[in-house]
């Protein structure tokens, strides 16, 4: 068991302060926007509630939020299945290794504009190999909304499928070989072994993977931006920037926040009920996550 | 039931590389008979594992074959070799009870309902978990989990074999010694074929009607533990099987005697030796008397061990341990004599069978 | 674990499928604009290095690579300086309010941060900050440093505590043992902690954007800025986009050994 120490406060005060100053602060300010008016003389007047009831009753907002349930929805279902699928087949020895994990992680690394705007000339009917490709077969491609949502969806899967089949390779290299040895001797089939070996050891990176891919993707501003310039479609995030009223902008904000909080509370608390009875190596640990 | 046959097996970790290559196992040709309760014994990293992982298929053998009642399976995998295996450390299935655990060995290989329960009933009774039969296999200590392992090795009831990877590993003391007796009186019952990895000579000599002593990827001695003790076909097998071990000296063939500097060791008759080999004498410590001539030595340690006295000695210039019974004396200017029955002559590290055969 | 014969396929058609995107924009940067919008070409006709040339000799191109840099290299280092004596206490002691604390750290990962940009603008503003690289490190922090703290716990988590017991008895004070013993022990934390701190500061785009106008623009409000221009220059563009992706592979390539244990952030 870990020793009771209050002066660890100490080690802990740099990162206190860093995070008030940009986490505390600003969502404050928000907060208080939420419950203002700011007139065009930069003056200030209580409105309670009224940004909060404006947005709740704006079905502009209410589409936004629902197609990106959708959004995060669609991709979690290819993206959590497909990263599991490519973990599985990795290489596990060899030079096969670093040259797998070196080009998956490539994509993750590039800044989420330019992320957007390799799709964008990849997609253009006119420059774009895709586009052309697509064209050439007779499909007009950029023809309707669904065409949109398709690059963002193929987009956001060329993305970050490497999150999640990183993640689940870790998870996977992490199991010893005598299990593979006794569901050997237990004559296991393949799928045995993938459930009820795999994938329960599988279950704690996964819970890491789906909430990081739902948290970013209810997030996701910075790509469609840069695909469709701001048209349709249009997400939370999107709804946000071109929202113009500061106060309606503040209580959009923290509704939006709250959402986000709220579903990754909601995945986070189904996903560890199985861990009640805690393992040997968390009580070692102490429980400190 | 059935007779496992290895012959000719060799094994070589990684790739065959260049330079000198590292042998997991040397040269093994070993026989399991129908019904066998053997022991694989020997220090860690002496290749015992991979031999026990080569017969159920686990490893591929670099070279040689390895034969279930005569028909060759080395190239078939696990799955199709009908042999059970408990591994060291437990290997549970987290997200099932301990029943299905025990189930699921069965299951994968399509047993009628009716028989699987009567059978994991019988298992879970001797293994002692029926009180847990329902809980999640997740939430077990250490030792519970290795049983559940135990329990999935022996649910079946038509295997060739059974091999047990010092399975008692992370089991406590005192239920270890329940087990293994159980285990020992499951294999009297059933006449099932066991074979047993450990590097403990106790859990080897009370399991075991054969101790297989392994050394450096090769077998140095089949046989029962009374063989291993009284002909200790290798000076390995005489420091490494009995406590304390052999005492092991550099020594001369003088006609039917050992010389060890200017004193005498008779022998039981005059060994016929090939070549040069280097010779060395080996004796039991519960040989060796401390008697009033002999071979002037000096006491440096005594330890009393209860009913037993080890008496560590030095004789010119090698240690010699001796083993006395408590109220023997101890003669103020020792001398050490070594009764005839007890002294062997090993030839290069092996036994010479003194009937005149020279060792092979 | 035996995998089957062919299954370096999946990985394989995967890698295809992420490399195909990226060899278009990186074949498109080596051709000319003519080449671009007039033909289609699978490769190259004419291999042309203009673009970079352009990228290379433009003084603002220049600064914008430098300016990202310079913020993320900042962000890295305040994010790793600041989570490690957090990440020691979270993992060595149990204090007043140390569960609530690290949870409340780990939901700042989830504030999103289209909310956070105006905020972040009236406050560096307020500070005379605004337009400097040290604003865009310090607001990065938000989501860099929960993620460094984490990391870090969860690798000091494996260092067992009789090591520090016994630094102590030999006679090190807490900076000497901290430094000279723990680091090391920690190197690979520390360096995977490091990798996921400049990824995202490096990737991020709307508080970078917001919090910059002439001095600190970032790299991608200057792709931004050209890509919805008229008469998109697209070889200039995709010769800067291509030239993004060299940080990032660097990165990759020194922390290829760590990639596994450090994605799942040291906790398998």
């Amino acid at each position: 068991m870990k020793p009771v120490n209050h002066k660890a406060w100490f080690l802990v005060a740099p990162v206190l302060l860093l995070v008030a100053i940009s986490a505390i602060i600003p969502l404050m300010t928000v907060v208080n926007y939420s419950v203002q008016y700011v007139g065009s003389t930069g003056k200030f007047a209580w409105v309670g509630d009224e940004w909060y009831r404006e947005v709740l009753h704006s079905e502009k907002f209410w589409n936004a939020l629902w197609r990106n349930l959708v959004f995060s929805g669609v991709i979690l279902a290819i993206q959590i299945p497909l990263g599991v699928l490519i973990a599985l087949n990795m290489p596990r020895k060899g030079w096969g290794v670093p040259v797998c994990l070196v080009l998956m992680a490539l994509p993750l690394l590039i800044p989420w504009y330019v992320v957007g705007m390799i799709w964008q000339m990849f997609g253009r009917v006119d420059i774009g190999l895709m586009g052309v490709m697509l064209r050439d077969f007779g499909y007009n491609y950029e023809g309707d909304p669904m065409d949109a949502w398709f690059t963002l969806i193929l987009m956001d899967v060329w993305h970050w499928t490497s999150l999640v089949a990183l993640l689940a390779y870790a998870g996977l290299v992490s199991i010893p070989d005598a299990y593979y040895q006794a569901a050997r001797i237990d004559g296991a089939s393949k799928w045995a072994v993938f459930r009820f070996i795999q994938l329960p050891r599988l279950g704690r990176v996964l819970t890491i993977a789906i909430l990081l891919r739902f948290m970013d993707s209810f997030m996701i501003f910075t790509e469609p931006f840069a695909v469709i310039a701001g048209g349709d479609p249009v997400f939370l995030s999107t709804e946000l920037k071109q929202t113009v009223e500061l106060g309606k902008k503040a209580a959009m904000s923290i509704i939006y926040f709250l959402i986000i909080l709220a579903v990754s509370w909601v995945f986070y608390a189904v996903m560890t009920r199985n861990d009640g009875e805690p393992t040997s190596a968390d009580k070692a640990r102490g429980g400190g996550a | 039931m059935a007779r496992l046959d290895l012959s000719n097996i060799r094994h070589i970790y990684g790739p065959p590389g260049e330079g000198e290559p590292q042998y997991a196992l040397r040269h093994v040709n070993q026989a399991f008979e129908h019904g066998g309760a053997y022991a694989l014994l020997g220090p860690s990293g002496c290749g015992k594992t991979t031999l026990l992982n080569i017969i159920s298929g686990l490893v591929h053998p670099s070279e040689g074959r390895v034969r279930i009642d005569g028909v060759d399976v080395t190239d078939k995998p696990t799955e199709k070799r009908n042999i059970a295996q408990v591994f060291q450390f437990p290997v549970i299935y987290d997200t099932m009870t301990v029943r299905e655990n025990l189930e699921f060995p069965l299951r994968n290989r399509g047993v009628a309902a009716a028989q699987i329960k009567r059978r994991v009933d019988e298992v879970i009774e001797m293994i002692g978990l029926g009180a847990l039969a329902r809980r999640r296999a997740r939430g077990l200590s250490a030792d519970e989990k290795q049983k559940v392992s135990l329990g999935r090795g022996l649910v079946r009831e038509d295997v060739s074999a059974i091999l047990f990877d010092e399975p008692l590993t992370v089991i406590d003391p005192e239920v270890k010694w329940t087990l293994r007796t159980q285990l020992r009186e499951l294999q009297r019952r059933s006449g099932m074929t066991m074979i047993y990895v450990t590097h403990d000579q106790t859990e080897a000599l009370t399991f075991a009607s054969g101790v297989v002593v392994m050394h450096e990827g090769q077998v140095l001695q089949v046989g029962s533990p009374k063989d291993l003790f009284e002909k200790p076909a290798h000076t390995f097998v005489g420091y490494f099987i009995g406590s304390p071990g052999m005492n092991v000296l550099p020594t001369k063939v003088d006609g039917a005697a050992l010389r060890i500097g200017e004193y005498f060791a008779p022998l039981t008759s005059e060994p016929r030796l090939r070549g040069n080999p280097k010779l060395e004498l080996g004796i039991r410590p519960e040989f060796v008397r401390l008697a009033a001539e002999g071979i002037p030595a000096t006491i440096e340690r005594i330890e009393d061990i209860g009913r037993h006295r080890i008496v560590r000695t030095r004789m010119l210039g090698h240690s010699v341990t001796a083993l006395l019974q408590e109220h023997e004396p101890i003669p103020a200017d020792p001398h050490l004599y070594f009764e005839p029955e007890g002294v062997h002559l090993y030839a290069d590290s092996w036994r010479v069978e003194l009937s005149g055969k020279p060792a092979p | 674990m035996k995998q089957g014969r062919f299954a370096w396929i999946v990985p394989a058609l995967y890698i295809l499928f992420l490399m195909t995107p990226i060899y278009w924009l990186v074949a498109m940067s080596f051709k000319t604009n003519v080449e671009i919008t007039t033909r289609f070409t699978l490769f190259p006709e004419a291999l042309t290095l203009d673009n970079y040339a352009k990228v290379f000799g433009d003084e603002r191109w220049r600064s914008v690579f430098a300016n990202s840099l310079m913020y993320v290299s900042l962000n890295t280092l305040i994010s790793i300086l600041v989570a490690l004596p957090a990440a020691y206490a979270f993992s060595r002691y149990r204090f007043f309010g140390d569960k609530h604390l690290f949870f409340w750290l780990l939901t700042n990962r989830m504030a999103p941060v289209a909310v956070f940009t105006l905020p972040f603008f009236q406050l560096y503003s307020a500070f005379g900050l605004f337009d400097t690289h040290i604003a865009v490190a310090l607001a990065h922090c938000l989501f860099n440093v929960p993620l460094a703290v984490w990391i870090l716990e969860g690798f000091m988590s494996g260092v067992p505590r009789e090591i520090d017991e016994t630094a102590y008895i030999d006679g090190h004070s807490f900076p000497s043992f901290f430094v000279k013993i723990f680091m090391p022990l920690i190197a690979s934390g520390i360096g995977v902690a490091a990798f996921f701190c400049f990824m995202f500061s490096w990737v991020e785009y709307l508080i970078a954007d917001a919090l910059s106008r002439n001095a600190v623009v970032p790299i991608t409000t200057r792709l931004q800025a050209l890509s919805q221009a008229s008469g998109t220059d697209w070889g200039v563009l995709a010769a800067a986009g291509s030239l993004t992706l060299i940080p990032g592979a660097i990165v990759i390539w020194f922390v290829r050994n760590y990639i596994a244990k450090g994605f799942a952030l040291g906790r398998v």
